[in-house]
């Protein structure tokens, strides 16, 4: 197992970081270098490059300006909103922009908000960005200046640029490229004037995104395509119950089929090489492997549920208190409870998971893939192969999708890919390959998770107390994130969303049982608000029906201290007509808001309810990310969360039968179909607050905004997920 | 040896007559724009035309298809393919756009034989293609808007 002492690690908290105080940190990340400057489009190149990689610009002499983008865009849209944060202070035109992945290097690439670990995850690229590329665009943009000003031989302070072009009064024009190579020999400004929100000309406005021609020509390359000289496929027969390791294999059958070059056992089970994936398949389906069981997961997901359900009832871990909550509902003129469940789920992003691992010939190794946590599946690598870091380069690639599944703390694919090429010796280019199938059966899900809540009403309606437990399986108990992520055995990616609340509630308890079972279980998009969020927004819902209050005024009222929610709450309301009477039977409203990521988003949800069946009509969401970089892309991203979260809110569940996963493939795990598509209609709140992320927080909303719609529309109250339609009466 | 037609050139393959489509066009010719999804049909990411028809390449035997034309999103061309591709573009409906090959594929399809498809038209042709990220409501703008530009 991987060790990573990330405790010592300077981390900025976000707040700290947004309101600027951490900017001493910022700039000791800002390096600039336009030495290397040249056209270099690939990061395969740019890896190979001058010695230089730690640089965030590239201007060449043909006058494209290259970003390094040092996340993963896995469709979130970040390397649109990386390079407008860039292109605006360099006053760059959006025609010349470029980007390219930039290599695992944490001294340069970290992410801020992840102490030093280069990673995407948390909606964070944006976030986490933004000072560091504003920074290096005006650094560059007052390098240019220089450069031209003394080649002109005229003041500095008198020559302008705009989308792309260096001038002076005198008639003087100039692009980037013909200053690029003197800039970059200009010594880099420390602290570059940055603009005021209102010179902007790029962020807040409408850019074409900079992947939209290459995902719609075929020319996009994915991890998926990386065609290596000489490249072989492996695929790998898992055990087909967690914790279950290879005990014996008959390979003869397959050893003799056509295309198979090599099968080998490694800790995950049998890989078979093959010349292509078809004949790779075939190998593997005539593969004799006998499974050592003792140590394997044989459990039903209902029984481990129903365990849950009993530890529920004791006590747990205190993960957030005050004041005296039974008191508070002992004292109560009225008290509801509810219990919600949630299934395991898999992120089953649309390109299934893969990894090519290349030996050069000095015995370093190349890795292509959607890299998303490059610190870690770089020091995996190494360690699976027994090299040291610098010998593993890094070439991440476009992901089709993640969800949350590309970023595993143990680089999981990572480490099986390697364990390929160690035990078959480097012969070739290996590029693993996950089937669908496997993608969903060979596990890391969202975690099953089961609440329960308990709250009182005084007479008033008023909240008096809020007595709350949580059980499910940690993500990051064992994992190297371990140290900067639980705290006294909290997992605060269990509990966000809950025990955090900012409903104001006079005394509260939230507790939290981490459960022990061998179901491998990871972040989803959005995490723990994917359960935290319905809960307590379906909850609150019932309390306002049973304290004879509007659900919008309800929540307004507990929402005091928090101006952004309120903000986005009222917003969304205003939007949906909210308040207004549905004259169609079993049509009604349900609203949501919530914060995630330091981003807020409210939805009204309208729908129609009968006959065990829901269909959503409408979905107005409002948003607040602080400054939003790409408009565009934002909502783009919240009518994503629905599109994506919407099969899950309705069916979608991984379930085990004695330990074996029995959703194999999109027909038994459906995702949502055009057919079944709302309208979204989304709403931005104007700010100049630095941006926060919204790759994620459009998700958490969209499940009890439905929910809530449904009581609405029928008077049934369904709680847990996905929605149980099945005693919804007619309308 | 067989020869397949692909984007109008004889392309030699030696393979299985069994094998899949699919994995004669990303893994023996190396034109990886068609995409791998789900392997059984149930997700529209490998569909190309066969003859113009979109067809889910993952369930075409390479032996079936004969003298058949094959159009791959690198090969597609015409006035429905290029106000499919302006209209995908100018709404910016990619996000992951691992899907996309297949959405444009059915799109062009769609357009093809029904130059002004209705919202139900559009949910006919277009079920079948997942987008795990959910953009459906552009791939639906995108159809009306390059169904506009033709007419």
């Amino acid at each position: 197992m991987l060790k990573l002492d990330l405790t010592h690690a300077p981390v900025p908290s976000r707040r700290a970081f947004l309101t600027g105080a951490a900017a001493g940190a910022v700039l000791l990340a800002f390096r600039l270098d336009l030495k290397g400057a040249r056209a270099a489009e690939a990061s395969d190149a740019l890896s190979k490059g001058p010695a230089q990689p730690n640089a965030f610009v590239r201007i060449a002499a043909d006058d494209t300006v290259t970003v390094m983008i040092k996340h993963l865009d896995m469709g979130q849209g970040n390397t649109t909103g990386l390079t407008t944060i860039l292109a605006d202070e360099l006053d760059a035109d959006w025609s010349q922009m470029r980007v390219a992945f930039a290599p695992a290097d944490a001294k340069l690439y970290a992410n801020l908000l992840m102490g030093p670990v280069q990673g995407t995850g948390g909606s964070t690229a944006i976030a986490n960005s933004w000072f560091q590329l504003r920074k290096a665009g005006a650094a560059a943009r007052a390098m240019l200046v220089v450069a031209a000003a003394e080649t002109w031989g005229v003041p500095a302070g008198e020559i302008t640029v705009a989308k792309g072009v260096i001038s002076h009064k005198s008639g003087k024009q100039a692009r980037f490229g013909e200053f690029a190579e003197a800039a970059a020999a200009k010594p880099v400004p420390q602290e570059p004037r940055l603009k005021t929100p209102a010179e902007w000309t790029l962020i807040g406005g409408r850019v074409p995104r900079i992947d939209s021609v290459a995902k719609t020509d075929g020319t996009a390359i994915y991890s998926l395509d990386i065609r290596r000289p000489g490249q072989v496929t492996a695929l790998v027969a898992h055990p087909p119950r967690f914790g279950a390791t290879v005990k014996s294999v008959d390979a003869e059958a397959a050893q003799g089929l056509p295309g198979v070059v090599g099968i080998v056992t490694i800790p995950t089970g049998v890989a078979v090489i093959a010349r292509d994936t078809w004949s790779a398949m075939k190998a593997r389906e005539a593969l004799k492997i006998t499974w050592d069981e003792s140590a394997a997961e044989t459990r039903s997901s209902d029984a481990i549920l129903a365990e849950y359900r009993e530890t529920a009832k004791t006590s747990g871990l205190v993960a957030s208190q005050a004041g005296d909550a039974d008191a508070g509902i002992k004292g109560a003129a009225k008290v509801l409870e509810a219990e919600f469940s949630f299934p395991y789920l898999a992120h089953a992003a649309m390109e299934p998971l893969n990894a090519t691992i290349e030996r050069a010939a000095d015995g370093s190794y190349d890795v292509y893939a959607g890299c998303q946590i490059q610190t870690i599946e770089q020091a995996v690598v190494a360690a699976t192969l027994g090299v040291t870091t610098d010998k593993v380069r890094l070439h991440t690639q476009w992901a089709g999708g993640s969800f949350g599944r590309r970023a595993t703390p143990g680089a999981d694919y990572f480490a099986e890919a390697a364990a390929i090429v160690k035990a078959w010796d480097g012969k070739a280019p290996v590029h693993l390959v996950w089937t669908r199938e496997d993608d969903m059966t060979a596990g890391f899900y969202r975690p099953q998770v089961y609440h329960t809540v308990k709250a009182g009403l005084n007479e008033k309606g008023q909240i008096t107390g809020w007595r709350h437990a949580m059980v499910g399986k940690s993500i990051m108990i064992g994992s190297p994130f371990e140290a900067m992520l639980v705290k006294n055995g909290i997992d605060s990616t269990t509990v966000e969303g809950a025990s955090d609340t900012p409903y104001a509630l006079p005394a509260y308890r939230f507790e939290v049982h981490n459960a022990r079972e061998g179901v491998p279980v990871l972040w989803w998009r959005s995490v723990g608000h994917t359960h935290t969020a319905h809960v307590m927004e379906v909850f609150i819902d019932e309390l306002a029906h049973a304290a004879g209050a509007d659900p919008v005024a309800y929540r307004l009222s507990l929402l005091t201290r928090a101006p952004r929610l309120s903000g986005v709450l009222r917003l969304a309301a205003e939007r949906a007509g909210w308040g207004g009477k549905s004259s169609e039977k079993g049509r009604g409203l349900g609203v949501a808001v919530h914060e995630s990521f330091g981003s807020y988003v409210a939805m009204v949800a309208d729908v129609t309810a009968a006959d065990s069946n829901v269909r959503v009509n409408r979905i107005v969401a409002a948003v607040d990310v602080g400054v939003a970089v790409n408009p565009d892309v934002v909502r783009a991203q919240v009518e994503g969360a629905v599109g994506f979260a919407l099969s899950a809110v309705l069916r979608n569940r991984i379930t085990l039968k004695d330990g074996v996963v029995q959703e194999r493939n999109f027909d038994s795990y459906q995702p949502t179909r055009i057919s079944e598509m709302p309208r979204v209609e989304v709403h931005i709140v104007p700010s100049e607050v630095a941006p926060t992320g919204i790759g994620e927080p459009g998700v958490p909303v969209l499940a009890p905004a439905i929910a809530n719609a449904v009581f609405a529309a029928t008077g049934q109250r369904v709680r847990s997920l996905p929605l149980d339609l099945s005693g919804l009466r007619g309308a | 040896m067989l020869t397949l037609n692909l984007n109008g050139v004889a392309r030699e393959v030696d393979a299985d007559p069994d094998m899949p489509l699919l994995w004669v066009i990303r893994d023996r010719l190396d034109m990886t724009g068609t995409k791998y999804g789900c392997g059984i049909a149930q997700c529209g990411a490998c569909t190309v035309h066969m003859d113009g028809q979109p067809v889910r390449s993952c369930q075409t035997r390479i032996g079936d298809v004969g003298e058949a034309k094959i159009t791959t999103i690198e090969g597609v061309e015409g006035k429905v393919a290029d106000a499919v591709k302006a209209a995908w573009r100018g709404l910016d409906v990619v996000q992951c756009g691992y899907c996309q090959s297949g959405q444009i594929m059915s799109a062009i399809g769609l357009l093809t034989e029904n130059p002004k498809p209705s919202d139900a038209d559009i949910d006919g042709a277009m079920d079948g293609n997942v987008c795990r990220c959910g953009t459906y409501q552009r791939i639906r703008a995108a159809i009306h808007e390059a169904a506009r530009s033709l007419a």
